[in-house]
This record gives C-alpha cells, structure tokens and sequence, in this order.
C-alpha cells in the first residue's frame, strides 16, 4: 500500500479516478515514458462500471455478463504498465496551476502535476420523490455495487423504479444472482419514444441494440413492469411500502427495499472547483463540461475522460482516455510514440453511435427531477423543494445566491445531490435555462478532510503573515 | 434487505467487528457500510439536522449518508473503508462531539 | 426585455441587494417609502455571503473615536432589531451577545492587543466601555476548551454573533413582504439626475426614483461621483474555512474561530492584497487551521466541509462612509466594512435620515468622505 510520504513531489501525468477512462489513460501514458500516478479512492480499481474488478467473491461470470469481465483487463494493464496505482486516494483539492491536494490514511500532500486527467465519471442523477431519504431507499447502482463488490444480492421485497439501461441491467443481474423483484416502475415518459425513434436506424446498428433487446426480454419475463407517474416511499423511520400512479390508478406494494435511479450524470465536482468551465447539455440534461477535441478543458493542462465529460458509457470512456493520455503525451514527451489516436476516434465512434436513442429515451421526467412541497431538494441539509421554489420566486435567481439562503449545496455531499434539482428549480419558477441559472461554485476541499491535515500543508511566509498581522 | 451469494460466503476471510458494542459478522473485502446492510441495520446515523434516521443511500462515497464513526473518529465515509477484524464502529447520532 | 424600457417612480432606489442594502430598504420601507432595490446576479461578489458574522464592539474606532460610539449603538439596538424582523418573518437570526475574545497564542501577541486597546481607549472624545486583558487560567473558565498556547486573550462583554446568512434571508423576506421591489441582474451602469428624479440606467431599462441610496459596497467607488460625491475602497480579500456541524462546545464568538448556531464551526481570517474572488491559497487556509487547532486541540479530527474566500468591503480607512450629496439633492452613500454589526443602525437610524431627506450630523458627521481631503491637507 503507497502511503502518503512515498509519493514523488511531482509528476507527469496525474490521473484522478480508476474507472475505465483513469485506467486506459494511466497505462497509456506510463508506457510512453510519463511518469504517472493513479490516484482513486476505493479499496480497489474499476470505477463504478467495473467495481470490485480485481476483488469481487462473486466467481460466476453469468450473473454480472461479460461486460463486467472486460474490466479485468484494463486494470491489468495499467498495473503492468509502470503507472504508479495508489488506492484509498482522495483527491480533495485541484487548481489551475495543477496543485493537487491528496490524502491517504488521513495524511495528505500537495503533488505538482504537469499534466491532469479527471476521470471521475459519473454518479447517478439525484432521483428526489417523497420520501428518498428513508432507511430502506436506495440506487441502483448501489445494489450493483453491493452485488459486484461484496456478492451480496437483494432479499426481501424489492422494487426498482426510474429509467435508463442500468436499471435493466441490474434487474438481470439480480435474478440471475438468484433475487427476487417484486415490480419494475417505469418512469420512461411515452413521449421520449417518439423524440428517439427518428435514432433509432443508428441505434439498431449499434452494441447496446441487441445486448439492450434481450436484456428487456430476460427481465419482463420474471417482473411485473408498470408504467408509472408518480412514486413515493411511505413509512416511518424506514421504507415500509412504495406508492404510485399508474394509468391513473394509485396503488401500493409493501416494501423493504426500493432502488432508484433515473440515468447517471457527470461528477462535476473536482472539475468545477479546479476553475473547468461548464455548460448546460439539454440532451442529457446536465452540466457538462467544455472541452476541445483531446478532452482539455477550459484550465491549461486539464483533462477531463470518461462519463465525466458526457455520458458515453464504459467503453467509450477507456477510449476517452486514451484520447487525453495522447494529449498529455504528446505535450511533454512529443518523441514518444504513441497508439494511433485515428483508431481509437473510430471505436469511439462506433462507441457513441446509438447514445442519441439512448439518450433521448431515457430523459427523465420533469416531474422526477423538479420536485414540490415537503420533498426533500437537499438532503444533506433537510431543504425542500418548496422553500426552494418560494426563495425563487422572491428573486433568488441562482443557486449561490440561494445556497447562502437556505444552505442547500452547504453539506457533506457539497451539491452532488442537490446541485442538478435546486438549478432546475430556480429555472423553472424564474422561467430561465439550467444554462442562464448556472451551478454552484465550488472550491476545494471537494472531499473531507480534517483541520489537522490541512493544518499540516506547506505554508509560504506571505501567507502566514497574511494571518498572523 | 440484502443476503449473500453462497460463492460470496465462501470466499474471504470472516471479520467480527462491532456495531454500537454488537458483535457484527462480515467478510474480508466488505466496506463498513455493506457490512451494516448485510447484517440488516436499519439505520447508520441519525442527521445532524432533524435527527432523523439515514442509511447508506449510493454506496459510492456521492452521498454521504454512510457517516460513522469509526474506532472514535467521527464523520468516516463507510462505503470507502475496508473492515477490519476488531474495528469499533458506532451509529452516529445527530452532530458529531469535537474531540471525539 | 428593451433596454429602452421605462419602469416607473419609487420614492428611493437603493443600489445594492447586500446587508446594506436590504437593511436600508427595509427601515425605508417601514418609514412608508415606495422602494427599489437594484442588484446584480447569482455571481456577484458579495461580502453579504462572505463575513464572519460578528456583531462585534471590541477594538472598534482606533484612529476615528465616534466610531466607537457608532458600533455601541448598533450593538444595543441589535436585540430589538431581530424581534422586529422574527415578528415580521418568524425566522429567528439567532442574535447572541455573551461577550466575545481575542485570543493570544504567545505573550508578544497579547502585549500587542494590550497596546492597541490602550491607544484606543486613550483616544479624546472616546466613549467608555470595558474590554479586559484576561489571563490563561481566566479565558479557560468560559472557554473550558482552549489548549495550553493559549496566553490570554481581549474580552469584550459587548460583543456578539449572529446568523448572517439567515438574516441577509430574512431581510429579504422582510422586504418582499413589505412590498420592495427587488431586481436582480440590474447592475446600475450610469446614474443621472433630471427633472428632480434620479435616473438609473441598468441594462434591463431605466429605474426612477425620488432619491437614490448607494449601498453597492467596493462599487460605490465607481457609482458615488456620478452623484457628486466619493467613496475609496480599499477592497481586500479573505478566506474562511467551515467545519462539519457539531455539537454545542463553544458558548463565546471568538473574532477568528466561532460555533455557529447550526453547529459548524468558522475559521478565519486573513487578510490580502489579491482581489481574486475565487481565489484560494492553501497555505492561508492552513495557517487558520492550524491557529484555530493551537487555540481549540479538541477541533484536531474535525473534517472541512467547505472553505470560501470573499472580498471585504472596506473603505480606504476602514470607517464607514456616510454622506448626501449637495450637488446631486437625494443622493446618499452608506458604505461600510462592518454590514452586519451596523445592520441596526443602517435599517433604525439611516433609513429614517434618507426617508427625511437629511443626515442627522450630529451622529454621522464623523464618517463623511470628507474627512479623506482633510488628512491629506494635514
């Protein structure tokens, strides 16, 4: 295990996140001759597609498909490449000068870095319904997580509900893992099927097309799916039942567990708080952030691959970054030589065709990502949707301006749960764009961490003067 | 809410830690967090806020709803931390004491 | 929206949505005036979401004696200031007053604050109120968790806190429920006077209104000689680190360390020449840090939720500027570091002057922007 005090005080290339995108580049940077840290803060590589890759108990490869597996080779490549994998990694602080701010085991350095890949990927969008903050509610990529990592499966009564591929595909893996799924709520508005199907021809000539169709057969054949409009989970102190409206009927279905998840969105957070600029993507309905052909962003010398640039998925992300690694490559070490970057654009390519289906299909609803009333905006600090909409409504016109009034974005998770609905709240009630509200802003540490360690970080003379005065 | 897969029990050495002084079972590889949920605790914390209960909700250190405290430090992300043979994890209840 | 637009009359257009601002709008509003409030948008910097949150008395006036007098009475009508504004909102501020310190971590620091508090209490004209030299062992009977490199500290029983984000929100509840029209992203770009009114153009159109109060902070050195008058600022930036919530520990406001009523504790503060607003430095930060751990050992395993830097308002002197224009009848500047301390007086004593048309100087006199063209004759 690499402690804190065995790092270099500088590097080439810094990766931040093992994920697909942080693996592939790592390993292509290291083996054209940069000298490359992967910096990633879970137990083991693999990011959240190929969780627990090179750890998990779960030994039949039929419950996780074949996808999963193919993580096993990113991660060993990039251990055989010579790229420096340090795991337990939480990278707190990133500037525009390349500074970055980590921490292992509670100690933390500052690292120069000449070139930054931010491979954070992405989490899922903050699905915000009555009651998500009950013991018992849940993603479902924390059930996947669960499942891949620690080969624990569902029991009890569970329901899945929302939209988007990766709720299928949990779906399967849980009843091939032997789990039980009481009903599948589906909050797909009809309407997305007529703004999909004019790509639905590039669809059908792509991967997910036949992987997607079989996959649907596999779970409907086992689950009652219905077709809902409102959900919401009902109990006290805990999830006791899941209510919702189908065909404008209201039902309810006793329950222990209820995994939600509406599609996944860009982690945003290092990015932003390094100075990346972003910008409203109304296909994906998120921030996304501004970057040039290579991945480079708005701050010189930053990168940003994978599904944090833009939902692509996971192969696209290892492709991704490759792409940036090139990049990085070609800046600091321009005689290398390098994988040809035209071959990889063409599987990335192939990559994305078919996204555009995807995408359109699975654009949540409205009234999932803008909630009302007593629903909970941020969870961390126990604001709801009304007092959200009612600051709006006085004048709040921003997210900054409404953090400093009602605290929400103020917590631990530092928006990643709230950001998205609190500037879609503020736009729908002062009837702007996501793009003309803008997000929080956000500073580092972007990861906790405690006064004794920032205490212990280098401190020049014109800035402790700039104190002790 | 959640079993293990029979593969799963198999594999990885067993750890006992405690769970507010409650002797835990869990396996080598677990987080702090999937050890709870395996042993079906309700609840990981109550809020600093209202006090009312939380449990992991993303088990990828986005949401931190996972917040223990762990072997007397406080506030610790239990989806990131591996379990240890002896760890001390305690619920956290409402704000965190300084000093602990 | 065309930018030929014309909105019609207010009675008094404030310039400025920040704690000045707000408080001056609403004491306007309570003297039954018609008022605008124009302010710029969601990224403004604003030291109204940046401060320490102190209603602080200790140290005061150093240099301008009547400043003294000034913050004491802004202190003392502070309690009747957030009844008012909880009777109106029901949000309470959580205004306290116990006494604030200054704390020493080493016998030079505390002679230094000895000096200075003697200078300042040997100033002619001074008003008297007590602020004590303590000891270690004194400091320890109210702050039972200072560390040992605590020497001794300044305390002050006039000083407080208060929730300064809650209040800069319940100001403008407060406002909205009196009728004030609020614009934001109306930066005011030019400010004429014609025909008796004050015209204000923004870029969403032309406000009039009968007078015009500038309460835009650093940006009244730009706005303050389209009316004839003078406001240098001397902005500077500083930095605060936040920490998670906790359980109640510390019962005092301390000037750089204090424990908010929702528990977070706040350290500061620097001071610095960049004006930068999202700038940062590391190293600032952590010399706070690691102060606030000599003064505070148990705070060692805490987690930084968050940290921000803001820029202050600060005039060129560090006292408040209070001026009416003779050029320009109607036009008046209200500008100050301290937004939250003088909250009070701006919303229960300014407000009521502009309402009436004059400064009272027999108490503002002091802070005119004049006072800068005498020092320099001298």
């Amino acid at each position: 295990m690499t402690a804190a005090s065995d790092l270099a005080a500088s590097y080439d290339l810094v990766v931040v996140g093992g994920g697909p995108a942080g693996l592939a580049a790592a390993a292509l940077a290291a083996r054209a001759g940069l000298s490359t840290v992967l910096f990633d803060e879970n137990p083991g590589v693999g990011g959240q597609i190929y969780r627990g890759i090179t750890t998990t108990p779960v030994t039949d490869r039929a419950i996780l498909g074949e996808e999963y597996w193919a993580g096993a080779e990113l991660a060993a490549d990039a251990r055989a490449s010579g790229a420096l994998i340090v795991n337990g990694a939480v990278v707190w602080s990133l500037d525009p000068q390349k500074l970055v701010g980590v921490s292992i085991a509670g100690k933390t350095r500052l690292i120069e870095a000449r070139r930054v890949i931010i491979a954070t990927g992405s989490q899922e969008r903050p699905f915000p319904i009555p009651g998500w903050t009950l013991p018992g509610v849940m993603t479902a990529g924390a059930a996947q997580t669960a499942l891949k990592a620690q080969g624990l499966v569902v029991s009890g009564r569970t329901v899945l509900a929302g939209s988007g591929p990766l709720l299928w595909l949990l779906a399967a893996q849980t009843l091939r893992a032997g789990g039980r799924i009481e009903a599948i709520l589906d909050t797909t508005p009809w309407r997305n099927w007529l703004q999909a199907l004019f790509h639905l021809p590039d669809f059908a000539l792509s991967p997910y097309f036949s992987k997607g169709m079989s996959l649907l057969r596999e779970v409907k054949a086992k689950v009652p799916v219905h077709r809902v409009d409102g959900i919401e989970a009902l109990g006290k102190d805990r999830l006791q039942e899941v209510a919702f409206t189908s065909g404008g009927r209201e039902r309810r279905l006793p329950a222990d567990l209820l995994l939600l998840h509406q599609g996944v969105v860009p982690n945003v957070n290092l990015a932003n708080a390094a100075g990346v600029a972003h910008s409203w993507n109304e296909r994906q309905l998120c921030f996304v952030p501004v970057l040039d052909e290579a991945f480079g962003s708005s701050v010189p010398g930053i990168a940003v691959a994978g599904d944090g640039a833009g939902i692509a998925g996971g192969t696209a992300a290892a492709e991704r970054g490759r792409i940036a690694a090139i990049a990085a490559v070609r800046a600091l070490r321009p005689e290398a030589t390098v994988p040809d970057p035209q071959a990889i654009r063409q599987k990335l390519q192939r990559e994305e065709m078919g996204r555009a289906f995807l995408d359109l299909l699975n654009r949540p609803a409205e009234s999932f990502r803008q909630p009302v009333g007593e629903t909970l905006a941020c969870r961390c600090e126990e604001v709801t949707a009304k007092q959200v909409r009612d600051m709006a409504r006085i004048g709040c016109e921003g997210p900054n301006q409404m953090k400093a009034f009602l605290r929400c974005g103020m917590g631990p998770c530092q928006g990643r749960l709230c950001g998205l609905t609190v500037t879609e709240l503020i736009a729908a009630e002062r009837k702007r764009t996501p793009e003309e509200v803008g997000y929080y802003r956000l500073r580092p540490p972007v990861k906790p961490i405690t006064l004794a360690e920032l205490a212990s970080l280098p401190i020049s003379e014109a800035e402790r003067k700039a104190v002790e005065r | 809410m959640f079993k293990r897969l029979a593969d799963a029990s198999a594999a990885g050495a067993a750890v006992t830690l405690t769970v507010d002084g409650k002797p835990v079972s869990a396996r080598e590889g677990d987080t702090v967090a999937a050890a709870l949920l395996a042993a079906g605790i309700d609840h990981c914390r109550t809020t600093p806020v209202s006090g009312a209960p939380r449990a992991p909700y993303c088990l990828m250190g986005v949401c931190f709803e996972c917040l223990v405290t762990i072997d007397g430090v406080g506030s610790r992300q239990g989806c990131l931390i591996p379990v240890r043979t002896g760890m001390k994890v305690e619920t956290q209840l409402g704000k965190r004491e300084a000093g602990r | 929206m065309a930018a030929s637009a014309v909105h019609s009359d207010y009675d008094v257009a404030v310039v400025g949505g920040g704690l000045v601002g707000v408080a001056t709008a609403w004491g306007l509003a309570r003297e039954g005036c018609r008022v605008v409030v124009l302010d710029e948008g969601d990224r403004a910097v604003r030291a109204s979401r940046g401060n320490f949150a102190l209603v602080w008395v200790q140290s005061k006036g150093l240099g301008l004696a009547p400043y003294a007098g000034w913050t004491i009475r802004s202190s003392s009508a502070w309690r009747g200031f957030s009844d008012l504004l909880k009777q109106e909102t029901g949000l309470d501020v959580c205004f306290q007053r116990p006494g604030g310190f200054h704390l020493a971590l080493s016998e030079k620091e505390l002679e230094a604050r000895a000096a200075i508090l003697q200078r300042l209490h040997n100033q002619p004209g001074i008003v008297d109120y007590q602020t004590e030299i303590l000891d270690h062992a004194q400091v320890a009977k109210m702050l039972p968790d200072i560390g040992p490199e605590v020497v001794g500290a300044s305390y002050c029983a006039l000083d407080g806190h208060v929730n300064s984000l809650r209040l800069f929100r319940t100001l403008h509840v407060a406002i909205a429920d009196r009728g004030v029209t609020y614009l934001p992203s109306h930066r005011v770009e030019t400010i004429t006077r014609e025909g008796g009114e004050f015209r204000l153009a923004t870029p969403h159109g032309e406000i009039r209104a009968g007078k015009v109060a500038l309460a835009a902070g650093n940006a009244n050195m730009r706005l303050a000689p389209m009316v004839g008058l003078e406001a240098p600022m001397r902005p500077e930036r500083g930095q605060i680190v936040v920490t998670e919530r906790l359980r109640p520990f510390l019962n005092y406001p301390v000037v750089t360390l204090r424990q908010t009523d929702e528990g977070t504790v706040m350290i500061g503060d620097s001071k610095e020449e960049s004006v930068d607003p999202s700038g940062l430095t590391l190293g600032v930060s952590a010399t706070e840090v690691e102060r606030a751990v000599r003064q505070f050992p148990l705070l060692a395993n805490v987690n930084v939720v968050r940290t921000w830097s803001a820029i202050r308002v600060m005039t060129q002197d560090g006292f408040p500027i209070y001026d009416e224009s003779e050029s320009h009848p109607g036009a008046f500047t209200v500008c100050c570091h301290s937004g939250v301390t003088l909250a009070a007086n701006h919303a229960l004593t300014v407000a009521p002057m502009i309402a009436r048309g004059a400064l009272d100087k027999s108490l503002v006199a002091p802070f005119s922007a004049r006072r800068f063209h005498v020092q320099k004759a001298g």
